[in-house]
C-alpha cells in the first residue's frame, strides 16, 4: 500500500521529529543544577500521573479556558481534542481492519486506501467506525467554523483584543486551517467513486458524483493537497506557535517535578517560552492595554521578541513598560511565569548599572536584641503613611504583643522594587542585610504591612521564621481573643485587592475576614483575580503620573460603584494612590480595626 | 433695570457687586456661607505690609452697604443655567441678565499628604491654623509650653506631580515668610525654619521682607523638601529631609510643623464651572484668554473674577474684580 502523495505528509513528520528531538534536548541541556537534579529525581515518580491528567485537561480539554470563556474553550477544546480524537480512533480502526499490521500513514489516508486495498478484512463495526470519524470531523470543522469567525470578530469569543502573529504563524495557520476541509473533500472525492464513507462523506460523496466531478485525477489532486497541508504544518511546526501543543506537556511534567523560574534565563524558560500558545489572552486583562491603549508590550509580544533573539531590540523597552501587577499570569491559560521572564530581561538590560556599591551605610545599622518578640517590618511605603504603622503600634500594645518595630529608625529597603526594576545585585545587598538583622534579633515572627515587602519576604528570602502581612496576623489576633473590638458597626466598605498581596501571594479571603469584624464588605464588580491596578506598583518606572492617574482612576470607579462609606485597602501603595483622587476616606485594614479597639487609642490628636 | 448675579462673596465678589451697583445695576450676591469674606476674616496679618486683615476685612465689607447691593448669603447656587430666549441667565430659578462667578479657592487638605503626618501626629499644623494661632497672640507647642523650634514646610499640595496638582499657589512663600516674621516678632528665642523648593518673592516688598527675615529675625531657610514626619515620645515632631544645598540627609526635631498649604478650586468652583461648562485646568474656572479677554467665558452673559480662575493673591482679586465690573457694564450697555 503506497502512492505518491504520501511523501510530503511523511517527510513533514520526520522533520517535525527530528527538530523537536533536537531542540528539547538541547534546552534540557540548558537546565541550571537545580533543576537537573529535580528532574532526576522525580523522572520516574508518582507525579508523572498528576502531569498526565493534567496534560489531558489543559492540552486536550482546554479546561482553563473554558472557565473563561466557553465559546473560546469550546473553539480549543475541538481542534486539539477533536484532532487527538481523529488519530485515535483513526488508528483503532486501521487497526482492525488490517491485523496484519500496516504502516503509519495508513491510518491518516484509511479512506484512500480502504476502497484500493486487497488484504483489508471488513470488520462488523466499520460502518461504526465510518460515521465516528465523520462525526469527529464535523466536531473539527466546528472549532475551524468558529476560529475563522473569530479571526474576524474576536468579542463575541471573549476576547477585545487578539494577537498580531509574525508571518510563519499565519502560514502554519493558514496550513493548519486547510487540512480539515481537504480531508472532508478528498474522502468525499473517494467516496463518490467508490462508494462508503460515513453520514458526512457520503452525502457530500453523491453530491459530487451529480455533479460529474468524480474522477480519479481529482480525486487524487484532493490527496495530495491533503498531504501537503499535513506536511508543510509539521514542518514549520517546530518553528512556529504550535510547538505549544507538545511543550506544554513537558511544561506541565517538568512543574510538577518542582522546577521553577528563576532571575537567569534557562533551558526551563526556553521551554515556557515555547509553550506559550499567543493566544493573546495576557492582553485584554493587562491594564498597560485597558485604560491606556498600549497594547505591544504584554507577555506574548515580550516572549515573541526574545525567542527571535531580539533582533529588532524591543525586547528592553517592552519588559520595562509593565505594573507587574501579575494579571497576566493568572490569565495566562498556560501558566508561564510571565513576571519572571520579564524580569530576567530587566535584570539583563541593568547588568552595567547595576552595581552593589554605595551600601556602605548598612554597615552602621546595628542588630536588635529581640528574643521571642514579634518583629514590626513596616516597610518604606508605610513610612510615607503613617497612619498605617501608627495603627500598628497600637494594635501590638492593645493586644499586649512584645514586638521591635525594626525599621522604625534606620530604614532598610526590603530589596523587591529594586529587583523588580532589574538591580539584583543591590536587591541582594540589602537582603543580606536584613537576614542578618532578623537573625541576629531572635525575632520569632516577621509582621510586615506592605504586600511587596511580603512578597519579598516569602518568595525571595530564605528566613528561618514565619513571616506574616498585617492582615493575617491581626486575624490571629482576633481569633485568639488577643484583641475585641466594638461591636460591629455600620461602616459600609468596598476592598480593594493589592495585587501583591492577592495575585502576588494568594492572599484574598483573610483581608475580607478581618474586615468583617469591623465593616460591612460591598461587593464590587472587579475583585479577587480580577482586581484591577491602582497604578501606581513600583512595578512600572516608565508610566507617566497622567498614565498611572488613569489606571488609577478605572480602579477607584469600580471601587466607589457600591457607594461605600470608605475603599479599604491592605497595601500603603494603594492606599496612597486612591487618597489622591477621591473625597471617599481611604484607609488601611490596619486603621480600621486599631479604630475599632475596645481599649482608648495610644494617641489623640 | 438690568440684574446682574455675582456668586461667592469673597473680595472678588463684594467688589464687584458693590461696583456694579453703584453704577445702578440691581446686583444680588449669592454666599453658600453664613458669613461673607470668611477666607479674609480668618487671618490675623496681611503680607507684605502686615496690614491688620480684620481692619481690611471691615472696609471691604462696608462695601455691602452700597444701595442696589442685595447679599443672599447661607444661599448656595444649584442652578446656572443660559437661557436662549431673553439671553440671560437663570440662577436658583431668578432670571438676571448676566452672572458673574467670584467663587474663589480652597486650601489643600493636609490629610492627602499622609506623609507629613498631619491628622496623625500631634504638633503638626496647616498654615491656616497658624494663622489662627498668631491671630490670638497665643503660639504654643503639644503640651501648652512656648514652642522652641519651628519648621514652615513649602509647596504642601502645590508643584506637586503626586497629588496631581503641578501649579504653583504663588502667594504661600511670602506668607510663611510673614508667618515665620510673626513668631519671631511674638517669641524672639524661638528657632524657625523654612524649608523650601525655591522662593518666589514675586511681589512688590516681598524680596525685602525675605531679606529682613534674614538679616533682621534670624530665620533659617534650607532648600530642600521634607519626605516624612513623625511623632516622638515627648510629643514633638520628628522631620526627615534633605538639605539639598548642602548635599545632606537631615534630621531635626521641632515643637511644631507648620505646612503651607496651597490653593486649590473650591468646591463651588468646581461645580458651578462644570455645570457652566467653563471648567479649565484643575478644576478652575477657564477664561476666554488670560491677556486680553480675562473676565470673559465662553458662555455669553457668563463672567468670572478672582481665585476661581487660579491662585490669586487679595490685591490681585480686587484688582481683577473692578475689571470684571467694567466688562460686565460694558456687556449691560450694548444688549
Amino acid at each position: 500500500m503506497f502512492s505518491l502523495f504520501v511523501i510530503p505528509f511523511c517527510l513533514g513528520v520526520l522533520a517535525l521529529l527530528v527538530v523537536s528531538i533536537l531542540k528539547y534536548r538541547r534546552w534540557i541541556s540548558q537546565f541550571d543544577k537545580l533543576q537537573q537534579m529535580l528532574v532526576r529525581k522525580g523522572l520516574l515518580s508518582w507525579k508523572i500521573l498528576g502531569a498526565a491528567w493534567e496534560a489531558f485537561r489543559e492540552g486536550l480539554l482546554h479546561w482553563r479556558i473554558t472557565k473563561h470563556h466557553f465559546l473560546l474553550g469550546y473553539m480549543h477544546r475541538s481542534l486539539a481534542f477533536g484532532w487527538f480524537l481523529l488519530i485515535v480512533v483513526g488508528a483503532v480502526q486501521a487497526s482492525l481492519a488490517y491485523p496484519n499490521g500496516h504502516l503509519p500513514y495508513v491510518a491518516i489516508f484509511f479512506n484512500f486506501f480502504e476502497p484500493r486495498s486487497e488484504t483489508i478484512v471488513h470488520f462488523p463495526q466499520a460502518q461504526f467506525y465510518a460515521n465516528l470519524m465523520d462525526a469527529l470531523l464535523l466536531y473539527v470543522l466546528s472549532g475551524l467554523i468558529l476560529a475563522m469567525f473569530k479571526k474576524v470578530w474576536s468579542r463575541p469569543m471573549g476576547m477585545r483584543r487578539t494577537t498580531k502573529h509574525n508571518l510563519t504563524d499565519r502560514v502554519a495557520k493558514a496550513a493548519l486551517w486547510c487540512i480539515f476541509p481537504l480531508r472532508l473533500m478528498a474522502e468525499a472525492h473517494t467516496s463518490a467513486i467508490y462508494g462508503g464513507g460515513g453520514f458526512l462523506v457520503n452525502v457530500l460523496g453523491e453530491l459530487i458524483a451529480s455533479t460529474r466531478l468524480d474522477h480519479p485525477i481529482l480525486e487524487y489532486q484532493w490527496w495530495l493537497c491533503y498531504s501537503l497541508a499535513l506536511g508543510t504544518f509539521f514542518t514549520l511546526m517546530p518553528f512556529t506557535r504550535y510547538m505549544h501543543i507538545f511543550t506544554e506537556v513537558f511544561l506541565i511534567y517538568f512543574r510538577k517535578l518542582g522546577l521553577r523560574e528563576n532571575n537567569v534565563r534557562t533551558g526551563y524558560t526556553k521551554f515556557e517560552m515555547s509553550a506559550c500558545s499567543r493566544c493573546g489572552l495576557c492582553i485584554d486583562g493587562c491594564p498597560i492595554n485597558d485604560p491606556l491603549g498600549i497594547s505591544n508590550t504584554q507577555g506574548v509580544y515580550l516572549m515573541q521578541a526574545v525567542r527571535n533573539k531580539d533582533l529588532f531590540r524591543r525586547a528592553e523597552k517592552m519588559a520595562d513598560q509593565c505594573l507587574v501587577c501579575h494579571r497576566c499570569s493568572v490569565d495566562c491559560p498556560v501558566g508561564i511565569d510571565l513576571e519572571a521572564i520579564r524580569r530576567q530581561v530587566r535584570i539583563n538590560s541593568r547588568k552595567k548599572t547595576d552595581t552593589a556599591s554605595g551600601y556602605d551605610y548598612l554597615k552602621t545599622v546595628r542588630p536588635f536584641h529581640a528574643l521571642g518578640r514579634v518583629a514590626y517590618f513596616g516597610g518604606c511605603m508605610s513610612h510615607l503613611t503613617p497612619g498605617i504603622t501608627e495603627s500598628m503600634e497600637r494594635i501590638f500594645q492593645a493586644s499586649g504583643t512584645q514586638y521591635w518595630y525594626m525599621d522604625k529608625d534606620k530604614t532598610i529597603c526590603c530589596g523587591r522594587p529594586l529587583l523588580q526594576q532589574g538591580f539584583e545585585s543591590q536587591a541582594r545587598e540589602l537582603r543580606r542585610k536584613n537576614t542578618q538583622l532578623i537573625k541576629e534579633s531572635g525575632a520569632t515572627l516577621l509582621v510586615t504591612s506592605c504586600p511587596i515587602c511580603y512578597q519579598s519576604f516569602t518568595k525571595e528570602y530564605n528566613l528561618p521564621i514565619e513571616v506574616m502581612h498585617h492582615t493575617q496576623f491581626i486575624e490571629q489576633l482576633l481569633l485568639s481573643g488577643k484583641l475585641r473590638l466594638q461591636p460591629q458597626n455600620q461602616l459600609r466598605v468596598t476592598y480593594h485587592d493589592p495585587c501583591e498581596l492577592g495575585r502576588g501571594s494568594g492572599i484574598y479571603d483573610v483581608p475580607r475576614r478581618v474586615l468583617s469584624h469591623a465593616a460591612q464588605l460591598l461587593p464590587t464588580r472587579h475583585e479577587r483575580e480580577q482586581s484591577l491596578c491602582c497604578g501606581f506598583n513600583l512595578g512600572n518606572a516608565v508610566l507617566s503620573s497622567e498614565q498611572q492617574t488613569q489606571v488609577r482612576e478605572r480602579a477607584r470607579q469600580n471601587l466607589l460603584e457600591p457607594h461605600p462609606d470608605m475603599i479599604a485597602t491592605a497595601c500603603p501603595m494603594c492606599k496612597k494612590a486612591f487618597t489622591h483622587g477621591t473625597d471617599t476616606p481611604v484607609r488601611d485594614i490596619a486603621e480600621i480595626i486599631a479604630d475599632a479597639i475596645m481599649e482608648k487609642p495610644l494617641h489623640t490628636t | 433695570m438690568k440684574k446682574v448675579a455675582i456668586i461667592g462673596a469673597g473680595p472678588a465678589g463684594i467688589e464687584a457687586a458693590s461696583l456694579l451697583a453703584a453704577q445702578g445695576v440691581d446686583a444680588v450676591l449669592y454666599e453658600k456661607e453664613q458669613q461673607p469674606l470668611h477666607n479674609l476674616t480668618d487671618k490675623a496679618f496681611l503680607f507684605p505690609n502686615f496690614a491688620d486683615a480684620q481692619e481690611v476685612a471691615e472696609k471691604i465689607l462696608a462695601k455691602l452697604n452700597t444701595p442696589g447691593l442685595t447679599l443672599k448669603a447661607d444661599t448656595e447656587v444649584t442652578q446656572l443655567q443660559p437661557q436662549a430666549a431673553s439671553n440671560g441667565w437663570l440662577v436658583n430659578g431668578e432670571a438676571f441678565d448676566a452672572v458673574l462667578l467670584t467663587s474663589g479657592y480652597t486650601t489643600f487638605d493636609a490629610h492627602r499628604k499622609e506623609e507629613l503626618g498631619y491628622g496623625i501626629y500631634p504638633g503638626i499644623h496647616t498654615s491656616l491654623e497658624m494663622e489662627k494661632m498668631l491671630r490670638e497672640g497665643k503660639v504654643v507647642n503639644t503640651i501648652g509650653e512656648m514652642p522652641r523650634r519651628i519648621a514652615f514646610l513649602q509647596c504642601v499640595g502645590s508643584r506637586d506631580e503626586k497629588v496631581g496638582n503641578h501649579y504653583c499657589s504663588k502667594l504661600c512663600c511670602v506668607t510663611a515668610v510673614k508667618q515665620a516674621i510673626e513668631v519671631k516678632k511674638l517669641m524672639p528665642q524661638c528657632e524657625v525654619y523654612v524649608f523650601y523648593m525655591d522662593l518666589r518673592m514675586w511681589g512688590q516688598h516681598f524680596e525685602e521682607l525675605y531679606r529682613q527675615a534674614q538679616t533682621d529675625y534670624g530665620i533659617k531657610f534650607i532648600r530642600g523638601r521634607i519626605s516624612e514626619a513623625g511623632g516622638t515620645f515627648d510629643r514633638k515632631v520628628q522631620i526627615k529631609a534633605e538639605d539639598t544645598l548642602m548635599g545632606r540627609p537631615l534630621k531635626l526635631t521641632v515643637d511644631l510643623f507648620v505646612l503651607m498649604v496651597g490653593m486649590e478650586a473650591s468646591r463651588g468652583t468646581r461645580n458651578l464651572g462644570a455645570l457652566a461648562g467653563i471648567a479649565g485646568e484643575y478644576g478652575f474656572a477657564q477664561s476666554v484668554d488670560p491677556h486680553i479677554a480675562d473676565n470673559l467665558t465662553a458662555q455669553n452673559g457668563l463672567f468670572v473674577a478672582g481665585s476661581c480662575k487660579r491662585p490669586m493673591t487679595l490685591t490681585d482679586s480686587l484688582t481683577d474684580a473692578r475689571s470684571a465690573a467694567f466688562e460686565v457694564l460694558k456687556q449691560l450697555l450694548e444688549n
